[in-house]
């Protein structure tokens, strides 16, 4: 964009911004207006009938020392993320790696790990909760076949939450795609000149596979930290949050909160505080990546204008 | 050597682990209710029941919730389309004042979490009388989306300028620019925005599940969630009406493939 914009008067002036009116309206009244409402309400008590009253920080406040399924529910998200998002990114590029290979049929792989990503959540949990059944779950039945007894699964408070990892894996497969995507990029001379230096496949995968994959890694790294705090319809189709809130995650405390019990600022407030992990844990991710993320030739927004 | 087999070897077995489902979801939609009892479980019926199908769905409204599924997609496309579209082009084409600014808000928007807005736009909605229609689900998508706009601009940036200062010397304006020249040349993007926007509508379970009560208004999603939840429904009917729900993406799924694969690794990797 190196010519010189022409200047734009009356009418003319005001075209773009009639061309990108339309975002302006609904980010007023779809986004930015109901953001601010919501840290507004976050500081009162607004049941849904009844009378509204200002209370400070007292919703925030409670949220720290009154309430047990505040930290019932932020506990078993954390739990939940620790397990989930190492294994995602794991397994995600584990895959894409052996589709690198070069192999025969990756079209067809790549569809069959993409395939479950198409599917309604709704239809996900449905498949699953059969899939897990205690009494006919084929599950069991193939834990069965190389000698391992399974639990029954969604009720049973050490494993519900475990399933839930298994079955939210499953539904993953666009990260292989967009692993593989990064992989296709490294050029194969980098291996090459390794080879004639005498690396070995395990050297060439921590010299060089690694760093040069890393921004991918950072990216499906942020991308599955914010979807693990934002878990929720898999919670409320699979165990409702049991047995015994054992899988009760903190999206789900906050939808109780404003549409079962009606206590909207509450819920607000539960609303912004998820908002505050998802910033900080995505700043900490980018404040460490400068020391773990490449950046070849470290033009840092090298291929922004595609 | 060794590196393929273990290649093919994990391939191979991690597709079983992603097939196996689905094949349980298909093979128990057939099967006669007392064939999911069995133990061993059986992998292939003896008698496939076709008729599950049918009477599965029979048995609740899901013809309207259908209807209103279908209703909702359509206008969402449409309106996707149309405003995403306009917005995009605003942002790609045009120099004024605070562009850059407003598209890093647009940018930003894509990541600010669901629960936060939830609250005030159930409220928002309830107030306009909205609660317990299609509206809330269809209206917002005629106002653009951050993803879709951010997608559109970035290929509109790949269309030469040279046709457009073109068909402005010939006395286009700047709107018959947009629906003359950039929108035909943008089908493979109208594709791509058009597929992603019908799997996440027919897909959505939350936006239904919060804002309709009424089962007159229920979508395919909300429909099977409570089929799910009603007393003594048997898995082989279950199972069926969640297969039957699944096909549509599923389809949509192997026409667009090649749109889907390459473009939705292409857009993260940017």
């Amino acid at each position: 964009m190196t010519v010189q914009p022409k200047k734009l008067k009356g009418r003319a002036f005001l075209t773009p911004y009639l061309f990108i009116l339309p975002w302006i309206l609904g980010f007023l009244a779809f986004t930015l207006g109901p953001m601010l409402f919501s840290l507004v309400m976050s500081f009162f008590d607004w049941p849904v009938v009844g009378e509204v009253t200002f209370v400070g920080l007292d919703n925030y406040i409670n949220m720290f020392t009154d309430d047990p399924l505040f930290w019932q529910s932020l506990w078993v998200t954390i739990k939940f993320a620790l397990l989930f998002v190492p294994l995602n990114l794991f397994i995600a590029l584990f895959l894409a790696m052996m589709l690198n290979q070069k192999v025969k049929g990756s079209g067809f792989f790549r569809t069959v790990f993409y395939l479950p990503s198409v599917i309604s959540g709704v239809a996900l949990a449905m498949i699953w909760a059969w899939v897990y059944d205690g009494e006919y779950g084929i599950f069991n039945y193939l834990l069965s076949l190389v000698g391992i007894t399974g639990p029954d699964w969604l009720n049973d408070t050490s494993w519900a939450l475990v399933a839930m990892v298994i079955a939210s894996l499953w539904g993953q497969g666009s990260m292989v795609l967009i692993f593989l995507a990064g992989l296709k990029s490294i050029p194969e001379s980098l291996y090459e000149a390794a080879s004639i230096d005498g690396a070995g496949a395990v050297q060439k995968f921590f010299r060089i596979t690694l760093p040069m994959v890393s921004p991918t890694i950072l990216f499906n790294l942020i991308m599955t930290i914010i979807s693990a705090f934002q878990q929720l319809s898999l919670a409320l189709l699979l165990t409702g949050g049991g047995p015994l809130q054992s899988t009760y995650f903190y999206a789900m405390y906050a939808y109780d909160n404003a549409f079962k019990y009606f206590k909207m600022g509450y819920a607000s407030a539960n609303s912004w505080f998820m908002f505050a992990i998802i910033l900080v844990l995505t700043f900490l991710v980018f404040k460490t990546s400068g020391k773990w993320v490449y950046y070849e030739g470290d033009n840092r927004r090298g291929g922004e204008e595609a | 050597m060794i590196r393929k087999t273990i290649a093919y070897a994990s391939l191979i077995f991690f597709s079983f682990l992603f097939l196996a489902p689905f094949y349980w979801m298909i093979s128990t939609a057939l099967k006669s209710d007392a064939e999911i009892l069995q133990y061993p479980p059986k992998w292939i019926p003896d008698v496939l029941h076709w008729e599950n199908f049918g009477n599965a769905w029979m048995s609740q409204p899901f013809n309207l919730y259908l209807e209103n599924s279908l209703t909702v997609t359509i206008l969402t496309t449409i309106g996707q389309l149309i405003s995403s579209s306009l917005v995009a082009y605003g942002f790609a084409r045009f120099t004024f004042k605070g562009r850059d600014f407003l598209f890093m808000v647009v940018l930003a928007t894509m990541m600010i979490p669901w629960e936060v807005t939830m609250i005030p736009l159930y409220m928002e909605f309830n107030y306009l009388g909205w609660i317990n229609t299609l509206k809330p689900l269809i209206v917002p998508s005629f106002f653009g989306s951050a993803f879709y706009i951010f997608l559109m601009r970035q290929f509109i940036l790949t269309i030469p300028r040279e046709l457009d200062e073109a068909a402005r010397i010939d006395g286009a304006g700047s709107f018959q620019i947009y629906a003359r020249i950039i929108m035909p040349l943008m089908m493979p993007a109208l594709i791509l925005v058009s597929v992603f926007n019908i799997l996440g509508t027919w897909n959505d379970y939350l936006g239904p599940l919060i804002f309709l009560n009424d089962q007159s208004q229920y979508t395919l999603t909300l429909g099977l969630a409570q089929f799910k939840g009603m007393y003594e429904v048997e898995a082989t009917g279950l199972m069926a009406v969640t297969l039957l729900i699944s096909l549509p993406p599923l389809l949509l799924f192997f026409l667009a493939q090649r749109y889907i694969v390459d473009n939705s690794a292409g857009v993260a990797i940017k």
